[in-house]
């Protein structure tokens, strides 16, 4: 408990939907990057406001169909790292 | 510099300086229908130094160093007799380096009722020889190496130096040319045979026309002829990969090759010879309104 995922200010973010995939230009470092789903809609629901992995699931939730055999909690950890390590997520806590 | 010419390319302005006269008269000659600059009377955008790798070697077996605002500290000496080949590679690497005004996209580009096929990939899928052929079968060239997309108004603009033709391109591209319009015959250069084609009459006149990019064209040649669309997403990074100064231009690079890869179809081309790649071409562009 008490990890909190934050997206990064939307004003730091470009967004480019191109059909499968969405660009991503990102102010602060420069780079762009290319996303396939679910980081989009990670990002989309971090927009919310700051939020824990359970929040997540819980927005996440309210737009999406879950297959409830998966790890869901897991699985969001492992892509909320990811976009950690991107820049475009900050963990607090 | 000893010697020294002022060259005018698209919106580009050169200043060639070399310790050697030979590399200058040459591309006075082939350069000879370019507007002139006048180098008393501005500063161009970029110098080209071509200089001895030491002072003695400007006479004794001689040897080039291709040097500038922007160089490649690897970069080998070269040859005298290839003085023309240093003095072009110097200038593509000006631009390939320092451009800031455009995305610089290293692809071809020819042009019909104001609008343009983009030709890009690797070195040796032909983007060149097509170019330089579309440029003789009633297309304006506007380039065989760099196409300048504006971020501003998403248009291309023309860089139509001399045309750069290697190996056995060069039997293919020149046939039925008048010598007036070829460089001499480079052998055994570091990147093969080399020999230079100068662009036609109306593509030096309107070199600072632009046009509405119409179409995407990754060639390959190949055994096989195939035909397949590249959706935007693919498109957008290898346009990314073919650009030299797409980081450098941060978000308005960005904004321009999604404009771009949005709103022009691309299609990947195999081919084995060069009349399926202009029989697809031509289909291609008859589809386009």
């Amino acid at each position: 408990m008490g990890v909190t995922y934050r997206a990064e200010a939307p004003d730091q973010i470009v967004i480019e939907h191109l059909g499968a995939i969405d660009l991503l230009y990102h102010h602060r470092s420069g780079a762009t990057h290319l996303v396939a789903a679910p980081m989009p809609q990670i990002l989309e629901a971090l927009g919310d406001g700051p939020a824990t992995v359970a929040d997540l699931i819980g927005r996440l939730a309210a737009q999406f169909d879950f297959d409830a055999a998966e790890d869901m909690a897991s699985l969001l950890e492992q892509r909320l790292a990811e976009l950690a390590a991107l820049g475009l997520v900050r963990v607090d806590g | 510099m000893r010697h020294e010419i002022g060259l005018g390319i698209g919106p580009a302005t050169f200043r060639i300086g070399s310790a050697w006269r030979a590399p200058l008269d040459a591309l006075a000659r082939l350069y000879a229908a370019y507007p002139p600059v006048d180098l008393s009377r501005r500063v161009p955008d970029f110098t080209v130094r071509l200089q001895p790798t030491r002072p003695w070697r400007r006479l004794i077996r001689p040897s080039i160093f291709i040097a500038g605002d922007h160089w490649l500290p690897e970069a080998a000496p070269m040859a005298l007799e290839h003085g023309l080949l240093a003095a072009e590679m110097g200038m593509n690497l000006q631009m390939a380096l320092g451009w800031r005004r455009h995305v610089l996209l290293h692809a071809s580009s020819v042009e019909r009722d104001g609008k343009a096929i983009i030709i890009t990939g690797e070195s040796g899928s032909g983007k060149s020889t097509l170019a330089a052929m579309l440029g003789e079968r009633g297309w304006r060239l506007m380039g065989d190496e760099f196409a300048l997309l504006d971020p501003v108004s998403g248009a291309v603009f023309p860089f139509p130096r001399l045309i750069s033709l290697k190996n056995q391109a060069i039997d293919i591209a020149t046939a039925g040319i008048a010598s007036e319009r070829l460089g001499p015959l480079m052998a055994a250069t570091a990147k093969g045979d080399i020999r230079h084609l100068v662009p036609r009459a109306d593509a030096i006149a309107r070199m600072k026309e632009p046009a509405t990019p119409a179409l995407l064209l990754f060639p390959q040649y190949g055994p096989a002829a195939d035909r397949r669309p590249v959706d935007p997403g693919e498109a957008f990074v290898r346009l990314t990969q073919a650009s030299t100064n797409y980081v450098a231009l941060g978000e308005a690079g960005f904004r321009a090759l999604t404009r771009f890869v949005t709103q022009v179809p691309a299609v990947a081309l195999d081919y084995p010879d060069s009349a399926t790649v202009f029989a697809a071409i031509d289909d291609l562009w008859s589809r386009i309104g």
